[in-house]
């Protein structure tokens, strides 16, 4: 593809090089620049205005010290691996489902991805409505005659993260759906004909034949939703606001809050570092898996 | 990264040729079949379920507030009214300002505009250098590019306050814009030059030998073989920079605020009576251009999410 095998002088390829000034001082100055000033900051005392005091590692062990970043985390861990499992799971069964030659495929889809297309800040405040314990669904329940019932996960602090995840899962759910549809397309049509003709039961073919075979999709699938969840913020912002107290906060909104509302740029910094620390945990060993070993088809 | 591109690519060969997938499963049967009703059976009360939430809003959004608090979120509403769309339109109020969310929708689209046009631009030209005019260190600088897909905003959000503080342009829309655009080039530029590169090289060499520059090669042939590609990129970004709140809340100020931020400061305001009716009408306003976008677009909205989930 390389056009320019040419003459390598600086002036030969002029316009391609100005043209691509743009993209250089994204990838240099913002990419890497912005990311070392970060995380060179997160070892200084900055408070109001971020400057050169150097404290070692004095902002990571506040930051492990505070009860606040330690409800992110964990509130991260539980969204995270509930919505990697449900997200997966139900992708992949609804994929299943619409790829059986059923009619009005088109229409279900639609229905599925829409909300999709929403930002998280509508998703979180339909879903703050439904789960409203004094008109939705609870009280509607209630309403029912079953005077008891209890279903009030936006003000319950043990399990306000559930009531996140269920508007999260219901965002986005139907892009890993439409990406595993495009695996299962993509799956060789004889690998049906012979499981069928060697009496192999459909759930055991899709199970041990068509799963490893989308072993790239499901990959794919896995970083998107991973870094889904390390970004997750706007949704709490909407639904709950970090509440009650601070048992919904997630690491993107600890960043925001320490730098933004209480004027802590240190603890700002160290905040984002850790989630950058994280993301590499799950990038590179994908990014090996991906590229370093051999190319699949 | 090729993975990413070769997915949406995939989703589009599946979603537009379903015949060539040929005869799958077992034998067609009647329609009433056991595992008929099994799959049509969960499919639509699933589908029922990912609409309850739009149902709701829209039913709420057309009751009065006595309606709401006596009755049930889910009945539909006794006695329709608009009212609480033309209030969340141009009377709801965000702290001093009762000018409603038209002030946000048009903050969004001076927002939204020159952003796509912006993004697309740059990133067009990004992809058609890396494709046809690689230079040295070119594709250094798009992997670093890429690499910086995967890095977590609240790392470079500081810098670039700091860097728009200092031209000028920090709490202005010129500054949000250069923001979009700057997080919008990753993908953007992947899919462009995934794109050119499919471009038959012949016609660009005969174009070179016919004398045409770089500039003359990007308008004349790159841009017109690749309109599709133009239109994808085009309902990701505006689908994107429509749902954006992190960068909106950082890099303007309240009077300058897009839809999404000053929606959350109507609704999740802790002033004043809670008006759900009004409440659900705004959020339905919000949601209703990137809504149209994927009704309309359909299947291109498909590949484009698939190109573009990595940005999430």
């Amino acid at each position: 593809m390389a056009a320019a095998t040419g003459p390598t002088r600086w002036h030969k390829n002029l316009s391609a090089k100005v043209a691509a000034i743009p993209m250089i001082t994204t990838a240099l100055v913002v990419f890497i620049g912005g990311t070392a000033w970060t995380v060179l900051y997160s070892f200084t005392s900055s408070k109001l205005l971020p400057k050169e005091k150097f404290v070692g590692f004095a902002q990571y062990e506040r930051l492990w010290n505070s009860s606040k970043w330690l409800i992110s985390i964990e509130n991260l861990a539980i969204y995270g691996a509930f919505s990697l499992v449900f997200s997966l799971l139900i992708g992949f069964v609804l994929a299943a489902l619409l790829d059986q030659k059923i009619r009005f495929e088109d229409t279900f889809r639609t229905i599925l991805l829409y909300p999709f297309a929403l930002s998280f800040i509508v998703t979180g405040l339909a879903w703050q409505w439904i789960l409203n314990p004094d008109f939705g669904v609870q009280q509607v329940v209630r309403n029912l005659g079953w005077d008891s019932f209890s279903f009030d996960p936006l003000y319950d602090p043990e399990i306000v993260i559930y009531g996140i995840l269920i508007a999260g899962l219901w965002q986005g759910t139907g892009l890993i759906m439409c990406l595993m549809l495009a695996g299962l397309r993509g799956i060789d049509e004889d690998i049906w004909k012979a499981a069928k003709i060697d009496g192999i039961p459909m759930w055991k073919t899709y199970v041990f034949i068509v799963i490893p075979m989308m072993r790239g999709i499901f990959i794919t699938a896995i970083v998107l939703i991973a870094s889904g969840i390390i970004k997750v913020y706007d949704l709490v912002v909407a639904q709950t606001g970090g509440g009650p107290g601070i048992a919904s906060e997630v690491p993107a909104k600890y960043v925001y809050d320490a730098m933004f509302l209480s004027q802590n740029l240190g603890q700002g910094f160290a905040a984002s570092t850790m989630m950058l620390l994280s993301v590499i945990i799950i990038v590179v060993p994908w990014a090996y898996l991906e590229f370093g070993g051999k190319r699949r088809g | 990264m090729g993975n990413v591109t070769r997915t949406a690519a995939e989703i589009q060969l599946a979603s537009a040729r379903p015949e060539m997938t040929g005869p799958r499963g077992r034998k067609p049967r009647k329609a009433l079949s056991r595992r008929n009703i099994m799959i049509y059976g969960t499919l639509i009360i699933v589908s029922l379920y990912y609409l309850l939430p739009l149902y709701v809003m829209i039913v709420t959004s057309l009751k009065g507030m006595p309606e709401i608090r006596l009755g049930n979120i889910f009945s539909p509403p006794v006695e329709i009214t608009f009212q609480p769309w033309v209030k969340a339109w141009a009377e709801a109020c965000t702290g001093l300002n009762c000018d409603g969310l038209s002030r946000g929708f048009f903050n969004s689209v001076r927002i939204l505009i020159p952003s796509v046009l912006l993004s697309i631009a740059i990133a067009s030209v990004n992809g058609y250098a890396l494709a046809n005019w690689r230079f040295k260190g070119s594709e250094t600088f798009f992997t670093i590019l890429i690499v910086g897909a995967f890095i977590p905003y609240q790392v470079m959000i500081y810098p670039i306050v700091i860097m728009l503080r200092e031209i000028g342009l920090y709490g202005s829309l010129t500054g949000l814009v250069i923001v979009h655009t700057i997080f919008g080039m990753p993908i953007l530029t992947l899919l462009f030059r995934n794109y050119f590169a499919s471009v038959p090289q012949e016609l660009f060499k005969a174009a070179r030998v016919d004398g045409a520059g770089f500039w003359g090669i990007y308008f004349r042939i790159m841009v017109p073989m690749s309109l599709p590609i133009f239109v994808v990129a085009m309902i990701l970004q505006v689908t994107g920079i429509w749902n954006d709140f992190l960068f909106g809340v950082i890099y303007t100020k309240p009077d300058l605020y897009p839809m999404t931020v000053q929606l959350n400061n109507i609704v999740n305001s802790t002033q004043g009576v809670k008006e759900y009716n009004v409440n659900m009408a705004a959020t339905i306003l919000t949601g209703l251009v990137p809504l149209t976008i994927y009704f309309i677009s359909g299947k291109l909205f498909v590949r484009g999410i698939a190109a573009g989930a990595v940005k999430g």
